[in-house]
């Protein structure tokens, strides 16, 4: 047996015997604690809409993000939020929360290497690809946007 | 001669082992073991890399002492860990008055430090000779993987690096277990590439070991009253016994795996323990009460290590594994 | 009741599209970096193509707090900016709209990496 057929032969038998995660309940876990995330964040917009009601409903989004990424932010401080990603997977990571949890969990993390070296050059190196893929990505379909723009 | 295994003339005795872990470890199979139980995982410094670092510092200190003998007795430390540049067990070692030999053998370390100092012993080079590996489950999540307060979830193959440190003072001098045989491994690599599954990565450098030892030694797993690998897990213990079969040579129920021994089912630990405090505590705890006690007559310790570091896996390398095993035999056999 | 109707909409499809990542990281292995950049990626693309906004009208916060808005937001700047400023729209629109959400992380992330330290797990 070549090397090639041995490391395809090897990665087969592996990959038969390696456990699986059971859909149910991960599945669930993540359905019902994600939906939850969004119902809270839809509380809160309805209320911020209703307790000022001069407030634009984009300003209102606004603030609804910004309050979640508060709260996300405290529960990684306090320890409680990878807890939370344990149990419920894509629920908690998918909502803004999870961009919010995949900045301040390194910046607490690399504390001790310093604030400049630890915190600030660190905080990015989850959420760094996040914010380049859809800027460039964004900006990319802006530009688009132009040049239909430039023959209507 | 062209033979990787090496039998030793003089036979070295291990003559003090200490071990130290985490309190999660603590509530583990072996909790009633253990010489030192840590209340918590930063063990009273700032950082864990340093929390780290105190626990080979104590784990060397108390080997010394349970060879009745003083620190200026020592000639040489051989120790190593999972960090970069093995931090831990070089400024460790900054704290004591003899020279120190690293050596990276990722979680086979407690067998290739032993293995060495075996070599130092017996050659007549030295004295006494202490071995030491330490691994932190904070320190090497935040080296290998993904920050402690993260909300991911960990793969069902994954393993749990054990935080604990195990030492042993190795010398001719004295009473205890002595070290026959050492086989050196080579690194083999079948192509794994997923780091979260370490047990398959090294169950191939396991049973080419196993081989290796068994062919130069001529002997079978039935000589063995105990065949112990380091953090192979559920799954890459079971991939070794499947990879034996096909070799002809049946493991029975005196093989084990420390790591899938280490924690309690319900410690949600997945496949089991890994790193090298792993296989070291056990070793220094239970392994060595039960051939101190004689129940065990002769052991094959032969951990396992995954040689990976971030950079290679992001560029795309497999994970290669070696294995390195040791004869340990009861004192009166 | 036309609300509770709304806000069980918003539990429904929020709880979907988070079920969709689990999913993807039960069968692919996808790390947490991967799984939130393929989100933005699909947001960016439901607002290229315009259907974003038809989306967001019934289902609220289901989508928009997911990181799919996220993305969404971040084109909906760029288009609007291109159309108001052109050319340099491009490349002022995409930060100017989701400036309050990264600012957000940006500086909670950082207050709270002063006032805590990391915690073992269990």
């Amino acid at each position: 047996m070549n090397e090639n057929e041995r490391v395809k032969a090897y990665n087969k038998y592996v990959n038969a015997k390696i456990p699986k995660t059971r859909p149910f309940p991960t599945l669930f876990n993540s359905f019902w604690v994600g939906g939850l995330i969004c119902l809270i964040g839809q509380g809160i917009n309805d209320l911020l809409l209703y307790l000022v009601p001069n407030l634009s409903e984009q300003a209102a989004w606004a603030y609804t993000l910004i309050i979640l990424i508060f709260i996300a932010a405290f529960l990684t401080g306090i320890g409680v939020y990878d807890k939370l990603g344990k149990f419920a997977g894509g629920g908690t990571i998918v909502p803004i929360t999870g961009f919010s949890n995949s900045i301040t969990s390194p910046s607490i993390e690399y504390k001790s290497e310093g604030i400049i070296y630890g915190i600030c050059v660190k905080m990015f190196t989850i959420a760094g690809p996040i914010i380049v893929f859809g800027v460039v990505s964004s900006a990319f379909v802006g530009l688009i946007y132009y040049i239909i723009g430039l023959f209507m | 001669m062209k033979c990787e295994t090496i039998k030793f003339k003089k036979q070295p005795r291990i003559i003090g082992a200490y071990s130290i872990v985490g309190p999660k470890e603590g509530q583990g199979n072996f909790k009633d073991y253990f010489d030192y139980i840590m209340k918590n995982d930063f063990f009273g410094e700032k950082t864990f890399e340093k929390a780290e670092r105190k626990m080979i510092e104590n784990a060397i200190t108390g080997a010394i002492q349970k060879a009745k003998l003083k620190v200026s007795d020592i000639n040489v430390l051989v120790a190593g860990d999972l960090l970069n540049q093995i931090i831990s067990s070089s400024y460790a070692a900054r704290a004591f008055n003899f020279p120190y030999l690293g050596v990276y053998g990722a979680c086979s370390t407690m067998a290739e430090s032993m293995a060495v100092a075996s070599i130092l012993v017996d050659g007549g080079y030295f004295e006494n000779v202490v071995c030491c590996t330490a691994s932190h489950f904070s320190t090497a999540e935040r080296q290998y993987r993904f920050p402690l307060e993260l909300g991911n979830q960990r793969p069902p193959a994954s393993q749990w690096t054990v935080t604990g440190a195990g030492s042993c003072v190795l010398s001719l001098n004295g009473k205890g277990p002595r070290i026959t045989m050492a086989t050196f491994g080579k690194v083999i690599d079948w192509g794994i590439t997923d780091v979260n599954n370490m047990g398959a990565a090294m169950a191939p450098s396991a049973m080419q070991t196993l081989l290796t030892h068994f062919e130069n030694t001529k002997t079978t797993p039935d000589d063995y009253d105990l065949i112990a690998t380091g953090d192979l897990g559920k799954l890459g213990s079971e991939i070794l016994i499947d990879l034996m079969e096909d070799k002809g040579i049946k493991l029975g129920l005196n093989y084990a795996d420390c790591g899938q021994m280490y924690f309690r089912r319900d410690q949600n630990t997945l496949c089991g323990g890994s790193g090298c405090g792993c296989s070291a505590t056990v070793f220094t705890s239970y392994i060595m009460k039960k051939l101190q006690d004689g129940q065990y007559k002769r052991v094959l310790f032969m951990p396992t290590g995954a040689l990976l570091s971030t950079t290679a896996t992001q560029q795309g390398e497999s994970v290669p594994g070696v294995c390195h095993a040791i004869v340990i035999e009861s004192e009166e056999g | 009741m036309e609300m509770f109707l709304d806000y069980l909409w918003v539990f429904l499809i929020g709880g979907f599209i988070c079920m969709i990542g689990e999913i993807l990281i039960i069968t692919t292995n996808m790390t947490s970096a991967r799984i939130l950049v393929t989100f933005v990626l699909v947001g960016v693309f439901l607002e290229g193509i315009g259907v974003f906004d038809y989306i967001s009208d019934f289902a609220g916060a289901g989508i928009n707090v997911p990181i799919i808005g996220f993305g969404a937001s971040l084109t909906k700047g760029a288009i609007s900016a291109v159309e108001s400023q052109g050319l340099l729209g491009v490349f002022t629109g995409c930060l100017t709209s989701t400036a309050g959400g990264i600012a957000a992380a940006i500086i909670f992330g950082f207050i709270f990496a002063l006032i805590f330290r990391s915690h073992t797990k269990k």
